[in-house]
């Protein structure tokens, strides 16, 4: 070790207190899954952690009956205050037991301890003390006075963000009075079994919400189990579309969190420092495993060669290791599925003349890994640009003027995110205008609050998480008297001619 | 001597003109009574993609345009609306077979919805939108903007007019285009107001309304790539479930069929149904 290099520094594991085995939540109990069970293993060393259980239809019915029988018997007849003070509780508990979340994310899912201590967790616990208090506050959630809740919400969540995704489905769906059967990816169910045992330790009835582990099929049925009202996902947009389809003609309530490819527009005036920090941050923060990741950089011509070697000298920085060293920056890759995705899409970029570099890093023996990758002279054509790669890869394309920044980063199917860098306000704001995205950073990027709505345009899904529209997903208007119930009551205008006035009166 | 009276051509109305249908073929229109009307255009799939094409024109100027401005405009088509009553009394009359007062309320009721969605335009946002209090130094907003077009398959029961103004109107408040599929047993009034907005000052490609059979066009709108969204108010008795399962190869917006008297009601919902909520994180320096 030289004088200047950096000792390990691994987070312990001895908080820890993993089973080798883990069953189904359902109704307030692990219960053994009827499936053949299977084993989720560190990314990083590819050692198994523990075995998790199958959920077959038998046991999707049972996690559905239960969260109907507590819907019925207990969740739906409870007052919003106390609603919320479980909320309060469970958001105290995950930050009592912080830091052993923390560690088993970063064990199952590979990405470093640094974010999941600083970034997953946290917001884990923020998601739902923020929705706690809305539990009460239900008349001002923008359906109108008086909303009811849906029923019984089905939740299947991805992989790349694991804890902290259940936070955003389960959070909002109980304060507004639903109960949950909720999937986790099969590669990271840990951390939400973990959660069922801090939901027992807040003492929540048994039935509100019920955890249920297994491959595609398990969401599969989860989520065309006609016992469900609700359905929200998050994930890519073929399984997104199939549940659109799906769910077509009934009366399902949806709401899709789906692919992305976001641009990260750097103009000619932008804060240069703060940039390529932002450009590092949109891309390789969580490996790139990121739905809103800024993974298509657009930057003006002229600035074109002086931001790239900026960015090779940053990414020369980035640490990629064992993620449960303090100092790792880049950690292990999901799966080796995924890796496989990452590889193949990267060579057909090369393939389709696209100039690759990647950061000179040392990839560990066993385990998952892709170094930093950026390519240059991309065109808005290539694979590389229009597909999602879902990791460490950054593609550049650049751009003359606003408008053209404007056209290329509209140039997608998708519309999760995008970035400006710029110091001009003005520009920000008309630039801001014209991209069809639903979450845009200025002079940030990657940054998330549960105040604040998430989600997409276009093929990147429908509805939002986040902030009252994230809690309005999961209501709906006061029932009306009368055939009709979409309306908001107080959204009726009220005029002598109005026939549904008149209706509405009698 | 009676005078011999001038009958109207009943087009298509795309791109602010009145075309033919370009397939040739027209229907013929039938009063309650079974007396023929008119031949109404017939239109085709290519109508509908054309009208598509008219309406994403349409679309930068008119979802670009102020607030205030698209509110005036919507205000403009009931007060032209108002000045033509007597028409559109006799065609409802005599499309619906209802008598002169019924017609009559239905024609103020749908002027007054366009003069209740007029005034949505420039309060929308803000009962929809949201600043939001986020943990860090930023000002973080969220604000609601037109999803794109939006086709819609108008109410196909009673009340042709009502029905139209009503599933068209609140798309237009955000700054959609929209792409409608008239009643077809009633496609008089719907032309006919295709000539209001002709003159008013709602611009070309805005509104493109096509007649014919909704279940022969529906399933091309609603596969279409170029479509964002899609409004089966009326087509509950068409096969819904498929055009939906079509509509989800894009992931459009949809809303399902309704039916009774209070189908299509009023509401902010309506207007909401087509928007996209936009949050922009915006930096604030550390003093």
């Amino acid at each position: 070790m030289k004088f200047l290099d950096y000792a390990p520094a691994p987070e312990s594991q001895a908080l820890l207190g993993l089973k080798t085995d883990y069953g189904l939540f359902i109704n307030g109990e692990f219960t053994a899954g009827r499936g053949t069970p299977f084993q989720t293993i560190n990314p990083a060393t590819e050692q198994q952690i523990a075995m998790i259980a199958t959920a077959n239809e038998a046991d999707v019915d049972a996690a559905v009956a239960a969260a109907r029988h507590a819907y019925d018997g207990v969740w739906s007849r409870l007052s919003g205050s106390d609603r919320g003070k479980y909320l309060f509780r469970i958001a105290r508990l995950v930050q009592e037991r912080a830091r052993e979340l923390a560690v088993a994310e970063t064990l199952d899912n590979g990405k470093p301890i640094k974010e999941t201590r600083d970034v997953d967790i946290p917001l884990v616990a923020a998601w739902f003390f923020y929705y706690a208090g809305w539990a009460d506050k239900l008349d001002h959630a923008g359906v109108g006075p008086n909303p009811a809740s849906l029923g019984v919400a089905a939740q299947v969540i991805p992989w790349n963000f694991p804890l902290m995704m259940l936070a955003w489905k389960i959070a909002p769906a109980l304060a507004a009075g639903n109960t949950v059967v909720l999937k986790p990816a099969e590669t990271t169910s840990l951390t939400a079994l973990l959660f069922a045992e801090i939901l027992q330790q807040a003492d929540l009835p048994a039935g509100v919400v019920n955890i249920i582990t297994g491959a595609g099929s398990t969401g599969q049925t989860l989520v065309n189990h006609p016992g469900v009202n609700k359905v929200a996902f998050t994930g890519s947009t073929s399984v997104g579309r199939a549940i659109a389809r799906s769910v077509a003609g009934t009366d399902k309530k949806v709401s899709l969190e789906l692919g992305g490819k976001g641009a990260n527009i750097v103009f000619d005036d932008a804060p240069i420092d703060q940039a390529i920090e932002g450009i590092v941050r949109g891309i390789f923060f969580n490996q790139g495993h990121v739905c809103c990741a800024g993974s298509r950089l657009l930057v003006q011509e002229s600035i074109h060669d002086d931001v790239i070697d900026r960015l090779k000298r940053s990414m020369q920085t980035l640490r990629l290791g064992d993620p449960l060293d303090k100092n790792t920056d880049i950690g292990a890759i999901n799966s080796a599925e995924q890796l496989a995705r990452i590889r193949e899409l990267s060579e057909l970029g090369q393939r389709e003349g696209a100039e690759r570099w990647s950061a000179d890093c040392v990839i560990p023996t066993t385990g998952f890994w892709f170094a930093p990758t950026i390519f240059t002279n991309v065109s808005t054509s290539h694979r590389i640009a229009r597909d999602e790669i879902f990791g460490p890869v950054l593609s550049v394309l650049t751009f003359r003027t606003p408008a053209e920044a404007i056209a290329k980063a509209n140039n997608t199917p998708y519309g999760l995110s995008a970035g400006i860098w710029s110091d001009k306000g003005s520009r920000i704001l008309a630039v801001a205008d014209k991209l069809r995205a639903g979450v845009i950073w200025a002079n940030t990027f990657n940054q998330f609050d549960p105040s604040s709505p998430f989600g997409g345009y276009k093929e990147s899904g429908y509805g939002r998480e986040g902030g009252r529209h994230g809690l309005a997903a999961y209501l709906k208007p006061a029932v009306r008297t009368g055939s009709r119930s979409a309306a908001a009551v107080h959204a009726t205008p009220v005029t002598k001619k109005s026939t549904s006035a008149k209706k509405a009166a009698k | 001597m009676n005078r011999l009276a001038i009958p109207k051509t009943y087009k298509l109305y795309i791109g602010g003109k009145f075309p033919r249908s370009e397939s040739g073929r027209v229907y013929e229109v039938l009063s309650h009574k079974g007396e023929f009307l008119a031949n109404a255009a017939k239109g085709s799939r290519k109508d509908a993609r054309d009208a598509v094409v008219a309406a994403r024109s349409a679309l930068g100027g008119w979802a670009g345009a102020t607030a205030y401005n698209r509110g005036q405009v919507l205000y403009r088509i009931a007060e032209l609306l108002e000045g033509r009553r007597s028409q559109f009394i006799d065609e409802i009359m005599s499309c619906e077979g209802v008598n002169a007062a019924a017609a009559s309320a239905q024609v103020d009721e749908a002027i007054d919805r366009w003069v209740w969605y007029a005034g949505w335009a420039d309060k929308y946002v803000q009962v929809a939108g949201n600043a939001n209090p986020v943990s860090g130094p930023f000002f973080n907003l969220s604000v609601p903007e037109p999803t794109g077009i939006v086709a819609i398959i108008a109410p196909q029961s009673a009340e042709s007019l009502l029905g139209l103004v009503s599933a068209i109107a609140p798309a237009l408040v955000a700054g959609n285009t929209v792409v409608v599929v008239a009643n077809e047993s009633a496609p008089l009034p719907a032309i006919s107001l295709g000539e209001v907005l002709a003159t008013s000052d709602v611009p070309g490609g805005v509104v493109n309304i096509v007649t014919g059979s909704p279940a022969e066009i529906a399933p091309w709108l609603a596969s279409h790539a170029d479509v964002n969204a899609l409004d089966l108010v009326g087509a509950g008795d068409l096969d819904w479930v498929e055009l939906q399962i079509s509509a989800a190869d894009t992931l459009k917006r949809v809303l399902p069929p309704e039916t009774g008297a209070d189908a299509a009601a009023p509401a902010l919902s309506r207007i909401l149904a087509f928007t996209e909520l936009k949050t922009v994180w915006h930096t604030k320096a550390i003093l």
